[in-house]
């Protein structure tokens, strides 16, 4: 158990330095495209910035944060030591060096071509050959989430799999299936031209197979929140989880059609039909279903502790709430901007309102305000959590934990809310400076410098966030209890296959990409013409 | 619960595969037929059409339809990033003695001192791209299309070669200021700084190094790109540009790139 908690450290630590460090680039990029600041001279320097910034948040950080959540469940939920800790050593080894093999080129501005690759821009190779030994690494925690649910199924026959494992388990299966996009367009696209093999690239194909990853990618980053939803709050807040078949059921449902959706990214993209636009925008819309379906279970879970400490009435149980526990504050603040974020989602999956905010500040506040926001609130839950268990530590700096999940509420509202509206005002996203002195711009000022004023707060919290997690590596020492997960109120004796395993869901979502993605893929293959020249990006000047 | 619940069929793989495939069929079907049908405008006819065109077929144009062709030759270079792959050493040496045809206006070693551009240093594919564009009259000029009329492939190869092979005119900006319109562009006018892509900030292929070139050379093809009388940039990259400049930043931008006191 030791070196397992050393592992599960380990993978935390790397993906909190990776945020750290993330987290002062992006507040960097906000100050320096802000009214506050004189133009950028180098653009470069900004798109060199924003590449680092994508790649540590989109790839290394959530990754790492499901991977060392995934191995801690696997060893509490199922209550056994976690079988292939070397391999697991061995996947968080791909990633780190992966990591490094990756931001060393885009440090020295060989691959500024954003997290999202944009070909026919193609950079320095080892920035893609960094990205691909991360996901490498990441298999290897797949495959042990897998081979460790199925040593403990067959020890226990019949019994139900315990909801965090399914959780953890159905984001695991969900990130190999959707990976496999990025990784083909890496391997078979992108890569052969920064190898220099050959000099043009299909770059709608590319984008088409980025899109696979592209959206399922945020349901990965998003399935621990959730999974803490389900399984720690509840629990930490002194309640019972109101439907523990709920979440599987929730947990079924991203890994069917929360991946074979990722066309509405390419809503303005000429290569992909219009037909499909559609379809995969009916898909999205229908991925709101799992969502809901948390959002209320949670709600009811929350009322029941509520009403567990007396509450009263239509809302008395609010007020009696534990509001001064930090995961109480944290998914509070989570559904906040989970609600906020998912409405404008609505309005990015809309084959029609896209054209209105497609490519604009505005979906760059969607995606902050989701994942900044809603997801990485529950993240530091998480830590928080867990990291007694973890370090054998205390962990009791209360008010510290408060003031930082008050401060990253606080500043992800105040930097995204701007964002979106000077989207819905016209500014595009990935520009390194604006010129705020022309009349039509101007109104926008004020409120990029309002967002400005968010990053900052946003980088008090991540301080506050070390100042916690470091108070709590040099505590007293203490042997704490067993870790639980939270309790249903109707705990599941027998379960039906479907909802305790996941070969019918696989099926299901294989299925469904082969009906969404099969003919774009195909016909983007076959088509001649449509292979344009590289981009070199970081040539000589 | 009394006694064994009698033993029910598992229906969760059939049902969940019908309300998906149910949702499949509805959504293609307001995707490829009902939607593509009901556009105002739509020149969609039939129910296979409509099929076709949602999905994305590439239609080719229909044979004998007259295709609106430009009213001068366009540019016939590829810009690949291995388009002079292959050269050597020995390219610079031929390259050398195929340049003493060009010393008279461009100097003996790439520098001259009309209000000719330099070619020392210069990248090659810039060399070879208006060379080739020379010779096809992609690029309009009465002085060089008789001079390249006669030059082989690898002859324009050997020639990129050799001037980039000499050293160039650094940037000589003492003062480390410079006009908006290069240092950062005009976001709001579409340009980018002229750095972003001839050198300095970064370098895109076939793009020419500006340092030390004459500033009415300058000026003369930035108004050529503004009129149109000039066109071989590929995807009207320098016409959309220079379009957007006023004569005044075209004129700051020349000196800019001319200085050299």
């Amino acid at each position: 158990m030791s070196n397992s908690r050393t592992l599960i450290l380990a993978h935390f630590w790397l993906a909190f330095i990776g945020f750290g460090a993330a987290l002062l680039l992006g507040a960097w990029q906000m100050f320096v495209r802000s009214p506050m600041h004189a133009w950028l001279r180098d653009p470069e320097l900004y798109y060199r910035s924003v590449t680092a910034h994508g790649t540590t948040m989109a790839y290394v950080f959530p990754t790492l944060v499901a991977m060392g959540f995934g191995y801690f469940i696997a060893e509490t939920a199922l209550r056994r030591p976690l079988t292939g800790l070397r391999w697991a050593w061995a996947g968080f080894a791909l990633v780190l060096i992966g990591t490094i093999t990756a931001v060393v080129p885009v440090a020295l501005g060989r691959d500024s071509v954003l997290y999202t690759f944009y070909p026919p821009m193609v950079g320095n190779p080892f920035y893609y050959i960094g990205v691909v030994l991360v996901v490498v690494g990441s298999w290897i925690w797949v495959a042990l989430m897998s081979v460790n649910l199925r040593l403990w199924k067959r020890a226990n026959p019949g019994e139900p799999v315990p909801l965090a494992m399914f959780a953890a388990t159905a984001g695991a299966y969900l990130w190999a299936w959707t990976s496999v996009g990025a990784a083909i367009e890496l391997l078979f696209l992108i890569l052969p031209v920064a190898l220099g093999l050959t000099t043009t690239i299909n770059a709608g194909l590319a984008r088409v197979f980025f899109s696979w990853t592209l959206h399922a990618i945020v349901y990965f980053w998003l399935i621990p929140a959730y999974t803490a939803y389900y399984t720690i709050i509840p629990r930490a807040i002194g309640g019972r989880l109101f439907s523990d078949q709920m979440g599987r059921l929730a947990f079924a449902m991203f890994l069917v059609i929360s991946m074979p959706i990722g066309i509405h990214h390419l809503f303005m993209d000429p290569e992909v039909g219009a037909g499909f636009k559609f379809t995969h925008s009916v898909f999205t819309a229908l991925v709101t279903l799992p969502t809901f379906m948390t959002v209320f279970t949670i709600c009811a879970s929350v009322a029941i502790a509520g009403r567990l400490r007396g509450g009263k009435g239509v809302l008395g149980w609010l007020r009696v709430l534990p509001w001064r526990n930090p995961l109480m504050l944290a998914v509070a603040f989570s559904f906040i901007m989970l609600g906020f974020g998912g409405a404008g989602g609505l309005v990015n999956m809309s084959y029609q309102l896209n054209t209105t905010i497609h490519n604009t500040q505005w979906v760059t506040g969607h995606f902050h305000l989701i994942f900044g926001g809603a997801v990485v609130i529950m993240y530091f839950a998480i830590a928080y959590d867990v990291w007694p268990h973890l370090t054998g530590r205390t962990l009791d700096s209360f008010a510290l934990m408060r003031a930082q999940l008050w401060t990253w509420f606080i500043g992800m509202i105040v930097t995204t809310f701007p964002w979106h509206y000077v989207g819905i005002l016209g500014m595009p996203r990935r520009m390194a400076f604006y010129d705020y002195s022309v009349p039509q711009i101007a109104p926008e000022a004020p409120y990029v410098d309002l967002s400005v004023v968010g990053a900052v707060i946003l980088v008090i919290s991540g301080v506050l966030f070390f100042a916690v997690l470091i108070r709590g590596q040099r505590a007293l020492r203490v042997a704490p209890a067993a870790y639980r997960f939270s309790v249903a109120v109707h705990e599941p004796l027998r379960l039906p296959a479907a909802l305790n395993g996941f070969g019918l869901w696989l099926a299901l979502m294989i299925a469904l990409t082969v009906v969404n993605y099969g003919f774009p893929v195909a016909h983007l293959i076959a088509a001649r013409g449509g292979a344009v020249p590289a981009v070199i990006v970081g040539a000589t000047r | 619960m009394s006694g064994e619940p009698a033993p029910r069929r598992d229906r969760w793989a059939p049902t969940s595969a019908t309300v998906l495939a149910a949702l499949v069929v509805v959504a293609a079907a307001a995707g490829f037929v009902w939607l593509p049908l009901i556009q105002p405008g739509s020149r969609v006819t039939g129910i296979w059409n409509a099929i076709c065109t949602a999905a994305g077929l590439i239609y080719v144009a229909p044979a004998n339809q007259p295709v609106v062709q430009p009213h001068f030759p366009l540019s016939q270079v590829e810009l690949v990033p291995d388009l002079l792959r292959g050269t050597s050493a020995e390219s610079i040496g031929r390259g050398a003695t195929l340049a003493l045809r060009c010393t008279m206006c461009h100097g003996a070693r790439g520098l001259g001192p009309a209000d000719i551009p330099n070619l020392a240093g210069q990248y090659p594919i810039a060399i070879y791209k208006q060379l080739r564009d020379f010779q096809s009259g992609a690029r309009v000029s009465a002085v060089m299309q008789p001079l390249v009329a006669g030059l082989s492939n690898k002859d324009m190869r050997d020639l990129a070669a050799y001037y980039a092979y000499l050293p160039r005119l650094p940037p000589y900006h003492p003062a480390g200021a410079g006009p908006e319109i290069v240092l950062s562009g005009a976001p709001v006018r579409n340009v980018a700084p002229c750095g972003a892509c001839h050198g300095e900030l970064a370098h895109k292929e076939g793009v020419p190094w500006l340092e030390g070139q004459p500033e009415a050379y300058l000026a003369a093809q930035l108004s050529a790109f503004a009129a149109g009388t000039r066109h071989n940039d590929i995807n009207g990259q320098m016409r959309n540009v220079a379009r957007q400049m006023t004569p005044t930043e075209i004129q700051e931008a020349a000196a800019y790139y001319a200085n050299r006191e």
